[in-house]
């Protein structure tokens, strides 16, 4: 169904699977530290849609189904690549060192941020669609100009692919040969619009037409992504130019908490994904073949337990910030309307103002 | 003091070359700018100089080039855009609205984006559609951005330079109409900073506001309206966001009558604005509302009638007509 250019390295079941041209290079504890990210982003995404339940986030954007995209691609980042996310890259986030509190401090709407991006190399969130695309590339042309030996990676999903600014994209970086690679997140729905309907051709076949490799990894595959990415990176770096990878995976959950997914998508179709879970394969594939152990598995889900309660606590204690802070960084230097904005406010004696 | 004459086009050309003489990270990116030198030449020979990786000739897509540019101001890098014309810079829009303008605020200040963005804006070149346009109402109304225009060679020379230098977003207007017209230029010391307006002409009886291809158009209905005994302060905005009020309050103190001049149409544009908040602020000492002498609420003409489009020496001193008989 899926096709027999998907790369897999290890099947719904754990069973790994042989490749031609690609090799799982991960240790035991390797793979156990990709699981451990795997459980812990699944728990705080968990978490979040909760928090948000409980009307304590403006919204969610779960990322449940796509834990191995984007640990497996994430993982294989060095500290000085440079990440351009959209909006559902929590297990990025993850791997970028990006505290959680800091990736629901948009969803709290407490900021349209969240967190330093050049302190963890991972921009802030992207919400209208393909435009951090092409943020990618430009980056990845000043770090061609630098001579410097870093990749850029940028994240979208199969709707976003319609978009011009993802499209540019590609003309851009096949025309520079920038050193940046596209991670597509296919998860067959854009809301409520299937996969389908933005292309009638597998979507890593766009990549030959701009003239750059393209592939279609597993999404769930937490070893193929790794191994996949990790090549197109080095390739990056190496001036091999792009490279397009569509992370075959699906979105268990909504579009965000505002969507209700039984409105356009049958039941059947996501018991049929459950079956192809990115973290029961990895689990399973550890047990029999590196025999971790039950308690093992059990010190993973309570780390992720003590995670998510601190989460909970860290987001709780979130408050909106003073609103005088709106005039801040509105730009790099004084405005007038800016600053008589800021004047107006607090002569209205608005609650906090400082001074 | 070094003066010399030369025309807008070459002016924008000797400031670029020296804002990338003196540092290392500007960039220029565009479409035919290279061995080109641009359409209208402004980047004339840049590339030859300073290599391919330097000036840039941009595939065709201007979504692209100005979010490349966000992408480059984030590795520190400060990229001057040239969108070919005002009509082209639609495609970009959102680029401009939803990361140029909003990335430094969205990052706390982490993220500078220190780009230019030329935009060769208005008409009276006789072009065929999308050539022609005033868009800069669009910008001003986008808090994040500022807007500028010059309209003479040494504005040109220096100002361009400044919005290299300067650390928020610019979107640098250039009035193609006076691209080869000569003027002096002071390679020594700049005129003024970059958001100051100009007084270009005093006078006491009106004072008329323009900027970019307007203020020549401007000037020359104060010559007009003088040897008919009124005399016309003429004001060059220069920055349209923000705008300089400073010099109009001063200037309107003293005449009590305003006319704004510009080739863009007039609802919610830059001319609305002046009217807005001088009115606001010299209520008192206005002596007749504010006129807007504009383009009409039609999209641009084809141009064998764009000079009833555009306002001219006449239009100009019937707003100045009207603002004087005001009673």
């Amino acid at each position: 169904m899926i096709g027999e250019e998907l790369i897999q390295l290890l099947t719904p079941e754990g069973q790994r699977v042989h490749h031609p041209e690609y090799e799982s290079s991960l240790s035991g504890e390797e793979i156990f530290s990709f699981y451990r990210d795997m459980v812990i982003i699944r728990r705080l995404c968990n978490e979040a849609t909760s928090l948000q339940r409980q009307g304590q986030l403006a919204l969610w954007a779960p990322l449940q189904g796509q834990e191995a995209a984007q640990i497996g691609a994430g993982r294989a980042l060095e500290p000085n690549d440079f990440t351009f996310p959209s909006y559902r890259e929590h297990g990025i986030a993850w791997t970028r060192g990006v505290p959680p509190a800091d990736m629901l401090r948009i969803f709290r709407a407490t900021t349209n941020g969240g967190w330093d991006p050049q302190r963890y190399r991972h921009s802030v969130p992207t919400v209208v669609l393909g435009n951090q695309a092409l943020h990618a590339v430009g980056y990845a042309m000043g770090v061609q100009r630098d001579g410097a030996e870093e990749a850029v990676m940028t994240f979208f999903g199969d709707g976003a692919s319609s978009q011009g600014d993802v499209l540019e994209s590609f003309v851009w970086a096949a025309s520079f040969n920038a050193p940046v690679v596209f991670i597509l997140q296919n998860n067959q729905w854009a809301i409520s619009e299937p996969s389908t309907l933005q292309a009638k051709i597998p979507l890593y076949h766009r990549a030959h037409g701009f003239g750059f490799p393209g592939f279609r990894v597993d999404g769930n595959d937490v070893l193929a992504m790794y191994e996949v990415t990790r090549r197109a990176l080095e390739n990056a770096r190496a001036g091999g130019g792009p490279t397009l990878i569509e992370a075959y995976t699906y979105r268990m959950g909504a579009h965000t908490t505002s969507d209700d997914p039984t409105r356009y998508r049958i039941d059947a179709e996501v018991e049929m994904w459950k079956h192809r879970d990115p973290v029961e394969r990895t689990k399973a594939l550890l047990a029999r073949e590196f025999k971790v152990k039950r308690p093992a598995f059990d010190e993973v889900a309570a780390e992720a337990e003590t995670l998510a309660l601190q989460l909970r606590d860290d987001v709780l204690a979130m408050d909106a910030p003073d609103p005088i802070t709106m005039f801040d960084h509105a730009y790099a230097e004084s405005h007038p309307l800016v600053e008589e904005g800021r004047r107006e406010m607090m002569e209205l004696g608005v609650s906090g103002a400082r001074s | 003091m070094t003066t010399t004459t030369m025309t807008m086009a070459k002016a924008l050309n000797e400031g670029l070359r020296r804002a990338m003489e003196k540092d290392k990270r500007v960039l220029l990116m565009g479409e035919d700018i290279g061995k080109l030198g641009g359409v209208f030449r402004i980047t004339d020979g840049l590339q030859k100089d300073f290599g391919e990786d330097r000036v840039i000739d941009a595939p065709l897509a201007e979504s692209a080039i100005v979010g490349t540019a966000v992408g480059l101001a984030v590795r520190g890098y400060r990229t001057v855009v040239e969108i070919q014309f005002d009509g082209f810079v639609y495609p970009a829009f959102d680029q401009i609205v939803s990361q140029v303008a909003k990335l430094h605020k969205r990052t706390d200040g982490v993220y500078t984006m220190g780009l230019v963005i030329r935009l060769p804006f208005q008409g009276g070149i006789g072009a065929i559609e999308h050539h022609s346009e005033s868009p800069e109402a669009y910008f001003v109304h986008t808090a994040g951005l500022r807007v500028v225009a010059c309209s003479t060679p040494n504005d040109a020379y220096w100002m361009i330079q400044q919005s290299i230098e300067h650390d928020d977003p610019i979107i640098f207007c250039e009035p193609k109409s006076r691209y080869w017209e000569k003027g002096e230029v002071d390679l020594d010391n700049p005129p003024r900073g970059l958001f100051d307006a100009q007084v270009r002409r005093a006078g006491s009886d009106v004072t008329v506001v323009a900027y970019g291809a307007m203020v020549k158009t401007a000037l020359r209905a104060a010559e007009a309206a003088a040897d008919e005994g009124v005399s016309v302060e003429v004001i060059d905005a220069r920055s349209l966001s923000p705008l300089d009020l400073g010099p109009m309050i001063t200037s309107l103190e003293k005449t009590g009558r305003l006319v704004v001049v510009q080739e863009a149409t007039r609802t919610a544009s830059v001319g609305s604005e002046i009217v807005a908040e001088l009115s606001e602020r010299c209520f008192y000492s206005l002596r007749a509302p504010g006129v807007r002498v504009s383009g009409y609420h039609v999209p641009y003409p084809p141009s064998r009638i764009e000079e009833e489009f555009r306002p001219s020496v006449d239009r100009v001193l019937d707003g100045i007509d009207r603002v004087m008989g005001f009673e």
